[in-house]
């Protein structure tokens, strides 16, 4: 007897919630919808391709090569990128320049989306500072494989 | 002839009346779950960049249904896995003839009752036509010819037959109190006054049977909290066989039943089209002022309070449903038979008891 009263309380209490909820938000709705500024808004949605909420700046993107003054990527081709990327989704082909300084780049850098999983190891393995995943670029969608394989280096 | 013109317009205006509520029930469905989770729901459908709130997303679904493949099993049987989804269709929609929308009104020399048909049984004929609707499950689960489509069926079929006996039960204290069985006599009987002050109406007259029946009628609509018979996120249920419009159909009976029984409490327990002390000449109210209200005004008024009681529970209704979670099957059974089986007997008692001692 005592558990049923439990029960029926604990309904009551669950509709109440619900119907407060309903109320209040239809409140906040009502008052956008004639143009009255409110504080809160009746839903949480963020409608996303309309607006698009601002990214943490501590977030991972789309990967990008930094470059040096004269143009030429700031990636050595050192391979600890891709040594530490647990996907194994780095491709990089080593070319030579003409400055003793730097004596490699990478002629060819490939990033496979299909495969990478954003850890963000390549960023932090990166003795040169070269590769960051801070473009904000998260839109990233393609018909096909290849269309994923990006070339971050463009020969 | 022109009766039956008459009856004709009736039937058109009110089968217009239920499937324009139904399809927009879809929407309310969806909008007002969003609300109450603090979501937005459904708002892309738009035509010519017009979004209105999503109000054209039933169109977009009723179109969607319609272009959909129209497939039937190989193993199923043909003929009555056709026919099912008509038996469920055809059963509810049919009981909405004896709701009375309103009371007569002149028009051109004629006195035209706003309603369908003024059964002299319509009480009766509700509750049958309402045992008839599990046929629609019944034959489907056959006629599917699968097992899970099957014991959904049956599952339904059990339930549905056991919520009969609380339904009926609920409502023999209302007849008793009632002179008719006449839908239309038991609304205008529900336009005196209860103790000099308070409308007649069946809720203040049946509280408990009120209980009973909106109980029952919830499980009669086989909607989430007393949905066994099809239980979409994890039991299999009985319209697994069924795609496209068919499967739109039984879809669109589940709303239909939400406005049923929307109309039927309405009906029963709140007044039907009777506004508190609005009577033919206008308002008088108990505290002595009194208000002349033209006949016509009278009459949309009393349609307008009929369509705004039928909105309130169809928004109690959805609102119950996305508050609370499913029963288990044994809850179902028991809530039935040791709950409101008992409830109406109670309520039966004593209201024959407050009968004999007045």
């Amino acid at each position: 007897m005592k558990k049923s009263w439990v029960i029926f309380k604990e309904i009551l209490r669950g509709g109440w919630i619900t119907t407060r909820h309903f109320t209040v938000n239809m409140v906040f709705h009502t008052l956008r919808l004639f143009g009255i500024k409110t504080r809160r808004k009746g839903a949480v949605t963020i409608q996303y391709p309309d607006e698009i909420k601002p990214l943490a700046p501590r977030h991972k993107s789309l990967h990008r090569i930094l470059r040096r003054e004269n143009g030429l990527p700031q990636c050595v081709a050192c391979m600890m990128c891709a040594t530490v990327c647990p996907s194994e989704c780095l491709f990089i082909e080593a070319g030579e320049t003409d400055d003793p300084e730097v004596q490699k780049y990478p002629s060819r850098f490939v990033v496979d989306l299909n495969r990478c999983c954003f850890c963000g190891f390549c960023v932090e393995a990166c003795p040169v500072d070269a590769i960051r995943m801070d473009t904000g670029e998260i839109r990233l969608a393609a018909d096909a494989r290849a269309g994923l394989e990006l070339p971050l280096v463009k020969r | 002839m022109t009766d039956v013109l008459i009856v004709l317009a009736k039937v058109v205006l009110a089968l217009i009346w239920t499937l324009l509520l139904a399809l927009f029930l879809t929407w309310v469905e969806r909008k007002e779950s969003a609300v109450m989770q603090d979501r937005i729901g459904a708002n892309r459908a738009s035509v010519f960049g017009l979004r209105l709130f999503g109000l054209f997303q039933p169109f977009a679904d009723a179109i969607k249904m319609l272009f959909k493949e129209d497939f039937a099993p190989a193993f199923s049987q043909r003929a009555l896995h056709w026919l099912a989804p008509m038996f469920s269709f055809f059963f509810v929609s049919v009981t909405l003839v004896a709701v009375p929308f309103g009371d007569a009104i002149r028009l051109f020399g004629r006195r035209i009752p706003l309603q369908v048909v003024d059964l002299n049984a319509a009480l009766l004929f509700v509750l049958a036509m309402l045992s008839l609707g599990i046929y629609g499950i019944l034959v489907s689960g056959w006629a599917s010819n699968s097992r899970y489509a099957l014991l959904g069926s049956l599952r339904g079929a059990a339930q549905l037959i056991s919520y009969e006996v609380a339904l009926g039960l609920s409502l023999v204290g209302l007849i008793m109190v009632f002179p008719s069985l006449r839908l239309s006599e038991i609304v205008r009987f529900q336009g005196g006054l209860l103790f000099g002050f308070l409308p007649k109406w069946g809720i203040f007259l049946q509280p408990l049977g009120f209980v009973a029946f909106f109980l029952a009628g919830m499980a009669e609509t086989k909607r989430v909290p007393f949905d066994m018979p099809e239980g979409e996120s994890e039991i299999i249920g009985f319209y697994t066989e069924y795609g496209g419009l068919k499967f739109g159909l039984f879809m669109f009976t589940d709303f239909l039943e939400v406005i049923l029984l929307a109309a039927l409490a309405t009906t029963l327990f709140f007044g039907g089209w009777q506004v508190p002390w609005l009577g033919a000449g206008g308002f008088s109210f108990p505290w002595g002022g009194s208000v002349k209200v033209a006949p016509w005004a009278v009459a949309a008024l009393q349609v307008l309070a009929f369509n705004l009681k039928v909105f309130f529970f169809c928004w109690l209704q959805i609102l119950i449903r996305w508050t609370y979670p499913r029963f288990r099957y044994d809850q179902v059974m028991d809530f039935g038979w040791k709950f409101l089986v008992p409830l109406g007997t109670a309520n039966i008692l004593v209201t024959g008891l407050i009968l004999v001692l007045k």
